[in-house]
């Protein structure tokens, strides 16, 4: 208990960590006319010291340090990895059997510095934001807290409240600062969206009266498995809450919101809607859908595992039908969120059975939502630079651009590989974990799933020859003549461009060759996770 | 505190509150006689130190054991402590509402004179346990309303007034019919004798009796089947008297609706039949408001539907504890949401549709951002106070056993963000009429072009001009208040868990 008392009296880094930058984005609303410079001059400076604590808290987390040995640690973690760290529980709504209850562990510490790198990026991406600068700010700033508040959440309500409160945040990016059919497509993004946060609702609520004492502190859920002896309502609360994450992750056949909402997002938007909103959905999965109903998602695997191969399918062929670059690759994520959902469902076929080649699969999985968030990161980035440039995301209207614009050809072509999962980049060590430990428990359905790997590749390279090889063509639309002259606009990147989209790739290149720092984070995890599952199972 | 169990006598200090609001209104019916009209003011100051002295007596009795005072007629317990901070806490939000709309009007005194009676009846309702204080309270809670909502003369509101006078009055009469059949039936009007008598007499007349008084409440909670009333009243009223209809009586209503579903006697249908009305009435409310194209209209049918809800967590009384809890915070967070939003519209009162809300956050930020939480707060997001009402009351609906009802208003609450967001998404969009910065801007994303970026700052336009400071304060106030409320719920849901229904 003393030791309890010692990390209780630290300070809550993590927490700091959580609301600093909504903290500064208030601070931005109340300034009464703030400079477009100054704006972003914050808005970086927030973005990057909150990287920075993230990065002190993964060393120290990696060092052993910032745990705690008393109740918070989740079942099996005794060993002293995988454990919660960080922690702080506070009591909020205690009649409802709530807290304030927040903590990271090897599943969640990698998904917080993806985000907190993914939102400095777009911070970079968007100095010369020129459409209301301030909001624009204050609302990533805000969105930036919801995220990391998500994925660090240990308690049920508060993570439904940072699951909802991204909702709003990014239903007004992209209605204020969205193209095309903004409104529309946000409106449909809203509804979605808000329909799986309730559909989890009702699901957080029945494990709520299930529980004994009720509670909805995420960790107390998962020591009691109150669902164990009752099939019936544990496999009715794996459906609810499924659904909710589903949809926002999205799978087949929830995913119809996601291309209208990417086509018409701004750039910046696009990144954190593919980057780290769809991982809220994903992560959903391994921080309260498997652990807190094991049996029921060791019984209902199969459905998991089919759902996650026909979104790699469908996602890419779909995918392949596009001739917008944005919707392409807002299909390509269908596909890359379909291997998570292939490979947890995969585990849980296996946890019992052949825990080694289940670990293997969630670690597989979790790699995925870091590589992916990092690389279609970059891609949207990308697009939003192409669109700049041509005023459109039509790839047939372009052509040849590796002559005049190099570094953009180069950038997008890293993206690339890494997307379609070419060795060295952070893609191949996820996809390749994930089918090496989905092989053995569902065989087919991952010998279907790798014919996904050869649709994307073959799309993505389509995609790369049509923009950047042949003959040079660019758009020629009323829209670029309108504005600044195309002949003065330098089809290149520019400098912000460059430092928001590079440290993306270089950090998928790292993890592509030494991916020991981050597995070594997860593994540890997702050993603890594989283990509940084959106790809920027995 | 009065000795005798029964409570026979009236104890004045129980009843101080509503003593104090009773006596303020007549005072102020005297003053407003005699006052100079650019004096009227006086009559307002007066009737907010009333409501606020009744405020704070009520704060500080709220913590005190329950008791039944006046022949077992009023109960003083948790539930009317919460009807009572809410009630006057919500005509304090009116009386500023009504003096930014009717300072210096000829008959200024007379509005807070009808308000305060108002009050005083929905939490004469609240705390009724007998069915003559009952009716009593109905029509101390109704004929003053009928003569607000006719306040401005004008020949919508005459017509609005007409349309609430007649339900009302045909709902009055069932009441009473009903209190007479249900006299005639065990004997007594008083709860307590009723639970004891109720078990025994005829099921028919009883069922019959409690369906008829149930329906009274319906019609002041706005519920189907008895919720025509409500669009054509406030969107024909002025704002202050639409804020105050659309809100307070559903207090009181529900409140006695739930001390009636707990007598002993009730039909063993009861339950179904409230789910069943809760679910008509959110879903068509919901379905009204979809396409409405003024604010004040959107909002009517949008109590409508908050009234479903609330009904759901009524027909979970008695199947789970949490349920009396949960229908006290929402109907506390129901208030000053519901009221925050109509003070902006009371704030703005040229702006009529959702369209003339236009760019409204250009001009107004913090209104505008107030009006968002509102709205999002009464769709239920987290973390408002209504949040903390919904996840309540669906957790005392499940555990009721009435799943299919949740998932129904989860539905419910999915579509109500239609019609929400149809109010919000103007609120950034460049006014028409002017060179819109988004014509520009939309082609480029993240990056729009210098020279059309800062366009449309500068014209203030006249209809989004602030028609009253006082109540865009108060707008401010609520928003915040909601958020508070939402995130500090815990001591709120403590008191109403130590202090339940005896």
């Amino acid at each position: 208990m003393l030791s309890e008392v010692t990390v209780l009296s630290e300070l809550p880094v993590l927490s700091m960590v959580v609301f600093l930058p909504v903290l500064v984005g208030i601070g931005l609303l109340l300034v009464p006319e703030a400079r477009r410079r100054l704006v972003a001059g914050i808005w970086i400076t927030t973005t990057a010291v909150d990287l920075a604590l993230i990065v002190a808290l993964w060393i120290g987390y990696a060092a052993g340090g910032g745990r705690s040995t008393g109740a918070g640690a989740v079942a099996g973690a005794s060993s002293g990895t995988g454990a919660i760290a960080y922690e702080t529980n506070l009591a909020w709504m205690p009649t409802l059997g709530s807290g304030y209850h927040v903590g990271v562990d090897g599943l969640s510490l990698p998904l917080a510095a993806m985000t907190a790198l993914l939102f400095l990026a777009c911070a970079i991406y968007s100095v010369r934001q020129d459409h209301r600068p301030r909001t624009h700010a204050a609302l990533f700033l805000f969105l930036q807290t919801v995220s990391l508040g998500l994925f660090v959440s240990l308690d049920l309500i508060l993570f439904f409240v940072f699951f909802d409160l991204s909702i709003v945040g990014m239903y007004f990016i992209i209605a204020v600062w969205g193209h095309g059919n903004a409104a529309r497509s946000a409106l449909q993004f809203f509804l979605y969206t808000f329909i799986g946060s309730l559909a989890l609702l009702l699901g957080f609520i029945v494990l709520y009266l299930a529980s004994d004492p009720h509670t909805f502190d995420i960790v107390e859920l998962i020591r009691q498995d109150p669902l164990k002896n009752d099939p019936l309502v544990g496999g009715l609360a794996l459906l609810t809450i499924s659904i909710g994450l589903a949809v926002k992750t999205p799978t087949v056949p929830f995913h119809t919101w996601l291309p209208p909402a990417h086509t018409d997002a701004p750039a910046p938007g696009s990144v954190i809607l593919a980057g780290v909103l769809l991982k809220m959905g994903a992560f959903g999965f391994v921080r309260i859908a498997i652990p807190i109903l094991p049996g029921p998602w060791h019984s209902y695997a199969m459905v998991f595992v089919i759902v996650g191969v026909v979104s790699v399918l469908y996602g890419a062929l779909v995918a392949m039908a596009q001739t917008n670059f944005k919707r392409m690759v807002a299909y390509t994520s269908v596909n890359h969120m379909g291997y998570i959902i292939l490979g947890l469902g995969a585990a849980g076929l296996a946890a019992g059975s052949n825990p080694q080649a289940a670990n293997l699969a969630v670690t597989g999985a979790v790699t995925q939502m870091v590589s992916h968030g990092l690389l279609t990161g970059a891609l949207f980035l990308l697009a939003g630079v192409l669109f700049a440039r041509g005023h459109s995301y039509e790839m047939t209207e372009y052509g040849g651009l590796a002559g005049t614009a190099p570094r953009f050809a180069a950038l997008t072509a890293v993206a690339v590989f890494g997307s379609l999962g070419l060795p060295g980049l952070s893609g191949f060590i996820a996809e390749f974990q994930i089918f090496t430990g989905s092989l053995g428990a569902a065989p087919i359905p991952t010998a279907l799933a790798l014919l996904g790997i050869l649709i994307t590749a073959a799309l993505l390279l389509r995609m790369l020859a049509q923009v950047f090889l042949g003959p040079e063509r660019q758009p020629k639309s009323e829209a670029s003549e309108r504005d600044a002259p195309a002949a003065e606009t330098p089809y290149d990147l520019r400098p912000r461009e460059l430092l928001s989209v590079a440290p993306l790739l270089v950090l998928a290149v790292v993890i592509g060759v030494f991916p020991r720092f981050l597995l070594d984070l997860i593994e540890p995890a997702a050993r603890a996770l594989i283990a509940l599952v084959a106790a809920g199972t027995q | 505190m009065n000795a005798r169990p029964a409570g026979e006598a009236i104890s004045l200090a129980a009843l101080a509150p509503e003593i104090i609001v009773a006596l303020a209104a007549v005072a102020i019916l005297l003053l407003g006689s005699w006052l100079p009209r650019r004096r009227q003011y006086l009559s307002r100051s007066l009737a907010m130190a009333a409501v606020i002295a009744a405020l704070i007596l009520s704060v500080a009795r709220a913590a005190q054991p329950a008791e039944v005072t006046a022949a077992a007629t009023f109960t003083i317990d948790s539930s009317l402590s919460v009807a009572r901070i809410a009630v006057l806490a919500g005509t304090a939000v009116v009386l500023v509402l009504a003096g930014g709309r009717f300072s210096g009007h000829k008959r200024e005194s007379e509005f807070y004179v009808l308000l305060l009676l108002g009050s005083l009846g929905t939490l004469v309702l609240a705390g009724a346990s007998d069915l003559l204080v009952l009716g009593a309270g109905y029509l101390l809670a109704s004929i003053p309303l009928y003569a607000l909502v006719g306040f401005a003369k004008g020949s919508t509101d005459t017509e609005a007034m007409l349309k609430y006078y007649l339900m009302g009055a045909l709902f009055g009469v069932l009441l009473l019919v009903g209190i007479t059949v249900l006299f005639g039936a065990a004997g007594s009007t008083s709860y307590a004798d009723l639970a004891r008598a109720l078990p025994g007499a005829p099921a028919g007349a009883a069922a019959v009796g409690l369906l008829a008084v149930a329906a009274g409440l319906l019609f002041k909670a706005g519920a189907v089947p008895a919720h025509f009333w409500v669009p054509d009243a406030i969107d024909g009223t002025t704002g202050p008297a639409a804020a105050f209809i659309s809100t307070i009586p559903k207090i009181g209503a529900l409140i006695a609706l739930f001390r009636l579903s707990s007598l002993p006697g009730v039909p063993v249908a009861w339950p179904l039949m409230l789910a069943v009305l809760a679910a008509l009435t959110m879903t068509l409310g919901n379905l009204a408001a979809f396409f409405q194209n003024t604010v004040l209209r959107l909002l009517a049918y949008s109590t409508i539907s908050q009234v479903g809800y609330l009904l759901m967590v009524a027909a979970a009384f008695g199947h789970s504890t949490l349920a009396l809890p949960s229908l006290l915070f929402y109907l506390l967070g129901y208030t000053f949401t519901n009221l925050g939003a109509f003070a902006i519209v009371c704030a703005l009162p040229a702006l009529r549709t959702l369209d003339d809300y236009r760019g409204l956050f250009r001009t107004h930020r913090w209104l505008a951002l107030s009006l968002i939480v509102c709205l999002l707060g009464l769709v239920g997001t987290p973390p408002t106070a209504v949040f903390v009402g919904k996840l309540t009351a669906f957790t005392a609906a499940v555990d009721a056993g009435l799943g299919w009802l949740v998932v129904l208003a989860l539905i419910n609450s999915v579509a109500s963000v239609f019609y929400y967001l149809r109010w919000i998404y103007p609120l950034f969009q460049p006014v028409r009429g002017q060179p819109s910065a988004d014509d520009g801007g939309a082609g480029l994303p993240g990056e729009a072009a210098p020279s059309d970026g800062s366009a449309p700052t500068t014209s203030h336009r006249q209809g989004a001009a602030l028609g009253a400071p006082s109540s865009a304060r108060v707008a401010l106030a609520l928003g915040i208040l909601s958020l508070l409320l939402g995130l500090f719920a815990n001591p709120v849901l403590a008191f109403l868990q130590v202090y339940p229904f005896p």
